[in-house]
């Protein structure tokens, strides 16, 4: 098993005590696609970053487990963690504007993640670094290696994002809302990427995400965050037999395309979730 | 109510919109679907008179519309913006921020004017004196749109008014918008990437691709699959290809 969470909690002070934004979370991977989802504050990007252990300061983490690839992550030294972070498990964050550096060129930011994790000299970094910008289906990787973020596109640059991330030749990719600054039909082209790459590879991906139909799409399966609790996990292919209310809600409360509703059914949220 | 005619705008040597036109009757809708880059915010900005520099012909409630807008412009047509974040004073309350179009036009009775906002757009009254940054970002929203009722107008421009907000939350502020339309017959024009929830509100969409309406067609043609141009019925599959799944 590569991720092993057994009750995860996370807390941050408030003015009235401690307050959970992730409680009790359990959940394991495998080289599969898993897809977590989940609106603002349902603690999906704490979850996932908790096991780089790249939470605030502020917040006090507290699990039975919490393991990647048998190494107890809470437990770990900065130095172990370095061997996780970036090398074995790479983060894609949701816009490549505020990730990448916007004074160094998209090759040399490739080339240095390669040389920051292998050793390598700076020409054969160089190199991988415009043959992973081909992998990410770039056409010209000899000109946009060249070029400053600025210069890019929001597709080209989480495509650089990727390149940069598989350079370390990752086992786990975790990509926080990878597609919500871009466009639909570079949204579909990116996550189609990704999913090629992850099963070429045979990694595993963890896909945090606010659009369900989206993450079912590309996941094998999905996983429903309501106040910090899963409390529902799907295979990809059986969101139409959803059961919880919230799952439900999340997915009536979309408009379509194919149906015309006068209004849109809108979620009552019942306090029993929370307990 | 708004007739635009053969619009062209332009930034420097770059044409970001190339003679679009288009009508919306009054108390009607218009979509604008586009990706990011198609001009379609562009188009908005021009009517909303927040870019000077632009050619054509366009007109509001059969006033034609010069570079500069009179004082009654501003008052009928409003606009709501993409991000509640950016779009609120963050050290203004929600009171200063709802009071201000009515100082601007010189409208009295305020206080009343702001508490039936208020209820208008399901806030609390309690929310009356809080900062922006103590609301949701659906609350922001609501306040974005109540300020822009605040004047009166009749014609609202919705810049991706949805896209910042989680689903549930946007399902509650396109229920609001249909409500007000109702209830006040506003006239919308309406931009955004996301054609479900412009085929929810309008009955009418333009298709924009780099600078050009390549296509005007009725909600219904959309969700019927009667796309003419190749560019809508790319768009259209890529939203029902999710939903199928």
């Amino acid at each position: 098993m590569l991720v092993d969470i057994r009750n995860l909690s996370i807390a941050f002070p408030s003015a009235t005590g401690p307050s959970l934004a992730v409680r009790e979370v359990s959940l394991s991977l495998g080289a599969e696609k898993l897809g977590i989802v989940g609106e603002s504050g349902s603690g999906k990007s704490l979850t996932a970053r908790s096991l780089l252990r790249l939470l605030p300061d502020n917040a006090t983490v507290t699990a039975d487990r919490l393991e990647f690839a048998g190494i107890d992550v809470l437990g770990a030294s900065e130095r172990v963690l370095r061997g996780i972070r970036g090398k074995r498990a790479g983060l894609i964050l949701q816009d490549p504007k505020f990730s990448l550096n916007p004074v160094m060129t998209a090759g040399a930011q490739i080339a240095e993640a390669f040389r920051a994790h292998r050793r390598a000299g700076r020409r054969e970094a160089k190199a991988a670094a415009i043959d992973l910008l081909a992998q990410v289906q770039i056409r010209d990787p000899a000109r946009v290696a060249g070029a400053y973020p600025h210069e890019l596109s929001g597709g080209m640059g989480q495509r650089v994002m990727i390149a940069m991330m598989l350079a370390p030749d990752p086992e786990l990719l975790i990509a926080d809302e990878p597609t919500s600054a871009l466009d639909a039909t570079v949204q579909a082209e990116i996550l189609r990427l990704m999913e090629d790459l992850v099963s070429r590879r045979g990694m595993a991906l963890m896909l945090i995400s606010h659009d369900l139909p989206l993450v079912s799409h590309f996941c094998d399966r999905v996983a429903v965050m309501y106040a910090g609790r899963i409390v529902e996990t799907l295979a990809a292919g059986e969101l139409a037999r959803a059961e919880h209310p919230y799952t439900r809600g999340l997915l009536e409360c979309l408009p379509t395309l194919t149906h015309d509703q006068a209004r849109l059914p809108v979620m009552a949220r019942d306090p029993a979730w929370l307990a | 109510m708004i007739a635009v005619q053969d619009l062209r705008v332009r930034f420097g040597a770059m044409e970001a919109v190339k003679g679009v036109s288009f009508a919306v009757p009054h108390g009607g809708a218009f979509g604008i679907v586009g990706e990011s880059g198609s001009g379609k915010s562009t188009v908005l900005r021009a009517l909303a008179g927040l870019n000077a520099d632009w050619t054509g012909r366009m007109s509001v409630a059969g006033q034609a519309l010069g570079p500069k807008r009179s004082r009654a412009f501003f008052r009928r047509v409003q606009m709501v913006f993409q991000d509640p974040y950016g779009s609120l004073h963050p050290r203004q309350t929600v009171d200063r921020a709802l009071g201000e179009p009515l100082i601007v036009h010189g409208i009295g009775d305020a206080d009343r004017r702001i508490l039936r906002a208020l209820a208008e757009v399901a806030l609390p009254a309690a929310s009356r004196f809080r900062y922006p940054h103590q609301l949701s970002g659906g609350q922001r929203q609501r306040v974005a749109i109540a300020r822009a009722l605040m004047a009166e107008p009749e014609v609202l421009l919705l810049d991706e008014p949805t896209s910042a907000l989680d689903v549930s939350v946007q399902a509650e502020v396109l229920n609001l918008l249909a409500d007000l339309q109702a209830a006040r017959g506003l006239t919308y024009v309406m931009v955004s990437h996301n054609l479900p929830v412009v085929a929810h509100l309008c009955p009418m969409v333009g298709v924009m691709q780099g600078g050009l309406m390549v296509e005007t067609l009725s909600a219904a043609d959309l969700r019927a699959g009667r796309t003419a141009h190749p560019h809508t019925t790319a768009l259209r599959a890529l939203s029902t290809e999710l939903e199928e799944a």
